[in-house]
């Protein structure tokens, strides 16, 4: 997959080559492996960590947490279905471009794919006229607000409770195009694209009809080079520079090298472990919260089941069984929530003791009142005898 | 103190045990009576239904589903006033110089304005065709997999109110049902595609409603519901555990539709034997793949509207749609809105089958306080909108308005006028509606807005044609102890008998005496030739009661049953238990004898070679009636009394500890016996004069 760039000098001792080598190797090991920065990327939501910039921040946010299973929704917003008459292929689009990376992922989570078609759908910020470029913009600021009022109409996933990733193909309607995105320097951004962190991707794929009503047939293509990279992104494939004088092997039709997927299941071991982890301890600290509790043996094994599973999943990671050991967090995860949120051990279903203690104000007040008197009247009669005494002394 | 008060306590208790005891032993005494009663009660029948369900039980049994699948092939073409008709009227219009079928002219040509013409055949020709299901809508030009219509249907009704209703159909050619994991959706809703396949469901039908629909003011709906919501589903007979997809089922609905389905559980649902039938295509009609529920306390407002308009393609931006704003459809004396799912022929040689999505939404505007008590109609007064365009993805878009009442404008004014006339055979009753294609930029004419106007003429309308079957429901007795059910079926054919199905769900804290059941007609004891009763599981599961009950013309039909009402836990109360309990409606279907060929005179207009025999399809529809939902009474404890015996006892007891405190910690002194009353006098006297007391 590698190809050292400079050219090796002829002539010099096999140990010399090989001491040459081995800090290439080092440094192309520091690319390809799972890194420090790799970790705190996989922990950023367990582990508060500073981040030396706002790019890093941004790097470990974008892509989606673990989950044992993603949703990737495919829609085309038409906001003007009168004028405009859409038609993707987007079957045939998914099989040869999505399908295969989706695919080499199996062994990372479970992926449904649909698509649909939404009309009159419309984005939330209206558009800037441009006049020297002749074109409608939508700055990077406003990328924001797009989203909301579209998200409405997409539809959660309603049968799972897997995460969607969204990748919106936004048609704009004729009097609103063509319409380009701009960056923070104003130069408008070549793929016409953007991709919001956690959520999934827009992109703007402009029409240039004279007369309307007008027939389209979108350029598959071109969107899903587009969509494939922001998936790429989304699913947290890390694409690291490769050091200087390297150059990174292209990773085959399925979009994904091995080494990428290497580093990817590394990293959602990790995630995993660590969901489980603080899953059981906050479980831990809620039965320690509550004395009165009742654990079902159910939730005692479940419990039990999780700690097994993490216990094999950092063994198989110390081993190097990468499959193995998400297999295992993934058990984890599984067991770890379904003990958390069984409905027996709801906060709410026990009483607080200070509410206990409420009912029977009835009865502690009265009874009270004698004895807060009789605490009046010998304060009362302890200051009298002093003054009396005081005044004996006089 | 502490024996003191645990002796209140014990007391209480003790009581309270002792009570609850006897009560106990009370009901469970009753309750083996009634088991004993019932079992006998229910053999009785079973034994001499045994020989006689062979004949009159089995054959109506299998006729009502078959005929019942049947009238959905007919009504399709009818409460869809299908666009062959249309059509067929279209191109007469189109050119009138075309020889008409031979006898049918001289009456209708006179009777009929210039412009309005119509084939009387037409509707014949239409009526031909209902083995086909589908009447296959013009095909467009590419071969779209999946295609939407909409229509709305205006009547304005004797009582001077109007009735609206719209119908939007989405038809999907696809086999999603059949494990294909990745789908694509165009018109057709994800959301509820999504749900429809990952449950395996067959088909889906449900319906919110917010009031009443008064059948005796208002004629017959063209799709009845129950108020509140209902819910039944036909699941594919792939699935193993229905239950188990039913639960998660009404959770994912109670999402979809922001609606209170998720109370939907074992207690309230059932598995009607015989009165729901698959209304689309599909030969399984095994009970065990069906359950429906009614919730008849679900408030149907703007937050289950909302997602329900948002399953349409164009959702409220474009179309029929637009009329539907909230603050008007829920100013308003009855309310529905519905969707059935269910898979369909394509085409009438019914090779393959699509899917069918209908989105209904029905609404009666009241005279006084939508209309002001004038009797003018129009959209903009109904629905504070006007329509501009047609949905662009919809491959037909019209607008009907019932003119039967009003062949020669004598009785209202419809403005703007439209030629474009359609006759239908729609509930047994042959309707003529004025139709306005809105497809074509010609109907909304110089404005561009289509705001149609109906203005009264004279101030009473004529005289409607009662509804042939109707039914009411009552609760019956005093006290909180029993009480009788009655439900009234009326028969208003003047000289036909109809069997009609009565379902009734009694939930199970309304324990039936099924002993007491009594059917009778016209003062005499009226046997059901089919009964299927399923007892109630405490907690558990509701009564179901089925019966096959033949009803004589021109009567009243009662059925009566006893209850007793439960004594609930505690926690089963509802927050405002005073409020009642509500009990499901009933439903009544039956195949009704059609008005039209109740009509002698059809020889009228009818050429004679074709009226000699009633024909088939007109001569009995498909007719479903629901009765009211009963409010019960259920015995109510007093919810506050644990805190009120609380409080009392504790004050009981602090009263008891203070002078039990008092009595040990205060010191006691013997006191001087007070002076007599003389001597404080003098006392009194002396102080006054400063000198020294006594």
């Amino acid at each position: 997959m590698l190809r050292a760039g400079r050219p090796m000098r002829v002539g010099v001792g096999l140990k010399e080559v090989l001491a040459h080598l081995e800090a290439q190797v080092q440094q192309v090991l520091q690319v390809m492996s799972f890194s420090h920065s790799d970790i705190t990327a996989a922990l950023s939501d367990r582990v508060r960590l500073d981040y030396s910039s706002r790019e890093g921040l941004a790097d470990s946010m974008r892509a989606f947490k673990s989950s044992p299973g993603y949703e990737v929704t495919f829609s085309l917003l038409n906001p003007d279905p009168q004028s405009h008459h859409l038609h993707w292929d987007i079957e045939a689009a998914v099989q040869s471009y999505i399908q295969p990376l989706l695919s080499k992922l199996a062994p990372v989570a479970d992926f449904s794919l649909d698509s649909q078609i939404l009309y009159y759908a419309v984005l939330g910020v209206n558009p800037r006229y441009d006049p020297s470029l002749n074109a409608y913009t939508l700055n990077a600021d406003s990328l924001s607000h797009v989203i909301n009022p579209v998200e409405a109409r997409l539809g959660s996933s309603a049968a799972s409770s897997n995460p969607v990733l969204n990748f919106l193909l936004y048609v704009p309607d004729a009097r609103h195009s063509p319409l380009y995105i701009t960056d923070h320097r104003k130069n408008t951004v070549v793929s016409n694209a953007f991709s919001s962190p956690r959520w999934g991707g827009i992109m703007v794929y402009n029409v240039n009809g004279t007369e309307l009503p007008v027939d389209i047939n979108i350029d598959m293509t071109r969107v899903m080079g587009v969509f494939l990279a922001q998936l790429r992104l989304m699913l947290g494939v890390q694409s690291s520079a490769p050091p200087p004088g390297f150059l990174v092997g292209p990773c085959g039709p399925a979009g994904l090298a091995d080494w990428e997927l290497d580093r990817l299941l590394w990293s959602r071991s990790v995630e995993n472990v660590a969901t489980a982890t603080t899953t059981i301890t906050s479980l831990a600290q809620l039965l320690d919260q509550i004395g009165n509790i009742v654990i079902n043996d159910n939730i005692a094994e479940q419990v039990s089941a999780a700690v097994a599973s993490l216990q094999l999943a950092v063994g198989q990671l110390e081993v190097g069984n990468l499959g193995l050991a998400l297999q295992y967090s993934k058990e984890a995860i599984l067991q770890s929530e379904r003990a958390f949120f069984d409905p027996s051990l709801l906060h709410l279903l026990y009483f607080p003791d200070d509410q206990k203690f409420a009912i029977y104000i009835p009865l502690f007040l009265p009874m009270c009142v004698p004895i807060l008197l009789s605490l009046l009247k010998m304060a009362a009669e302890a200051r009298q005898r002093r003054r009396e005494r005081q005044d004996k002394k006089d | 103190m502490a024996t003191h008060r645990c002796n209140i306590f014990m007391l209480a208790f003790v009581l309270c045990g002792l009570t609850c005891v006897f009560v106990r032993a009370d009901i469970q005494d009753t309750n083996h009576v009634k088991a004993a009663e019932s079992g006998a009660v229910d053999v009785a029948p079973k034994t001499n239904i045994d020989a006689s369900l062979q004949s009159t039980q089995t054959e109506d049994q299998t006729q009502a589903p078959e005929e019942e699948r049947h009238w959905e092939a007919e009504t399709n073409p009818a409460d869809a006033p299908s666009d062959n008709k249309a059509d067929h009227v279209h191109d007469t219009m189109q050119n009138p110089n075309s020889p008409p079928a031979p006898s049918a002219k001289d009456q209708t040509q006179e009777a009929a304005e210039e412009e309005r013409q119509w084939e009387a055949t037409a509707v014949k020709e239409a009526d031909h065709v209902p083995d086909t299901m589908q009447t296959p809508d013009v095909p467009p030009p590419t071969p779209a997999k999946d295609q939407f219509q909409e229509e709305l249907v205006i009547r304005p009704l004797h009582s001077g109110d109007i009735y609206a209703s719209f119908q939007f159909r989405t038809l999907w050619d696809t086999d999603f049902l059949r494990g294909s994991k990745v789908s694509h959706y165009r018109l057709f809703p994800k959301s509820l595609g999504q749900v429809i396949s990952k449950f395996s469901v067959r088909e889906l039908h449900i319906s919110f409603t917010q009031g009443y629909w008064r059948t005796m003011q208002w004629g017959q709906p063209f799709l009845p519901s129950p108020p509140g919501a209902e819910l039944w589903v036909w699941f594919q007979d792939t699935v193993t555990d229905v239950d188990g997809a039913w639960k998660e089922l009404t959770n994912v609905l109670s999402g979809i539709f922001c609606a209170s389905l998720n109370f939907i559980d074992s207690t309230n649902t059932v598995q009607p034997s015989a009165s729901f039938k698959p209304l689309g295509l599909g030969n399984v009609t095994d009970q065990r793949f069906l359950r429906y529920a009614v919730l008849p306390r679900e408030i149907v407002c703007t937050e289950n509207l909302t997602p329900w308009k948002k399953l349409l393609p164009c959702g409220s931006k474009a179309g029929l749609a637009v009329l539907m704003k909230s603050e008007k459809l829920f100013h308003s004396s009855f309310h529905s809105q519905a969707l059935h799912f269910r898979p369909v022929c394509q085409d009438w040689k019914c090779k393959s089958t699509v899917l069918e999505l209908r989105q209904t939404l029905n609404v009666v505007f009241d005279l006084h306080t939508s209309g002001q008590g004038k009797r003018e109609w129009s959209l903009f007064k109904m629905f504070s909108r006007t329509l501009t365009e047609a949905c662009p993805l919809a491959s037909s878009s019209k607008v009907y308005v019932d003119v039967t009442d009003n062949p020669q404008g004598e009785l209202f004014e419809l403005s703007p006028t439209t030629p474009l006339l359609s006759q239908v055979v729609v509930l047994g009753d042959r309707r003529t509606y004025s139709v306005y294609d809105l497809t074509n930029q010609a109907t909304f004419g110089q404005t561009r807005s289509l705001n149609m106007l109906l203005r009264w003429r004279a101030a009473e309308s004529g005289d409607m044609l009662r509804p042939l079957l109707h039914g009411e429901r009552y609760v019956a007795g005093y006290g909180l102890q029993t009480g009788e059910i009655h439900t009234l079926m009326y028969n208003n054919h003047p000289y036909r008998a109809f069997p009609v199905l009565l379902l009734d769900t009694v939930p199970w804290y309304l324990r039936l005496y099924i002993h007491t059941l009594t059917v009778t007609s016209k003062g005499r004891d009226n046997k059901p030739s089919y009964i299927h009763y399923q007892p109630s599981k405490d907690r558990l599961r509701p009564h179901l009661l089925e019966m096959l009950v033949q009803l004589p013309p021109n009567s009243v039909t009662e059925v009566t049953v006893q209850f007793e009402r439960a004594l609930l836990k505690w926690t089963e109360y509802t927050p405002d238990p005073n409020h009642g309990f509500y009990v499901g409606s009933s439903v009544i279907s039956a195949l009704v004898p059609s008005v039209v060929a109740m009509d002698t005179n059809s020889t009228r207009e009818c050429p004679l070679f074709s009226s000699f025999f009633p024909c088939k399809e007109e001569s009995s529809y498909f007719m479903r009636v629901y009765t009211e939902p009963l409010l019960v009474n259920l015995p109510t404890p007093d919810f506050s009394m644990p805190y009120n015996v609380i409080c009392l006892t504790c004050t009981v007891v602090a009263v008891g500890y203070g002078s039990l405190y008092n009595l040990l910690t205060r010191t006691f002194q013997v006191e001087e016996p007070s002076p007599g009353l003389a001597k404080r006098l003098a006392n009194i006297i002396r102080r006054l004069r400063g000198v020294p007391l006594l």
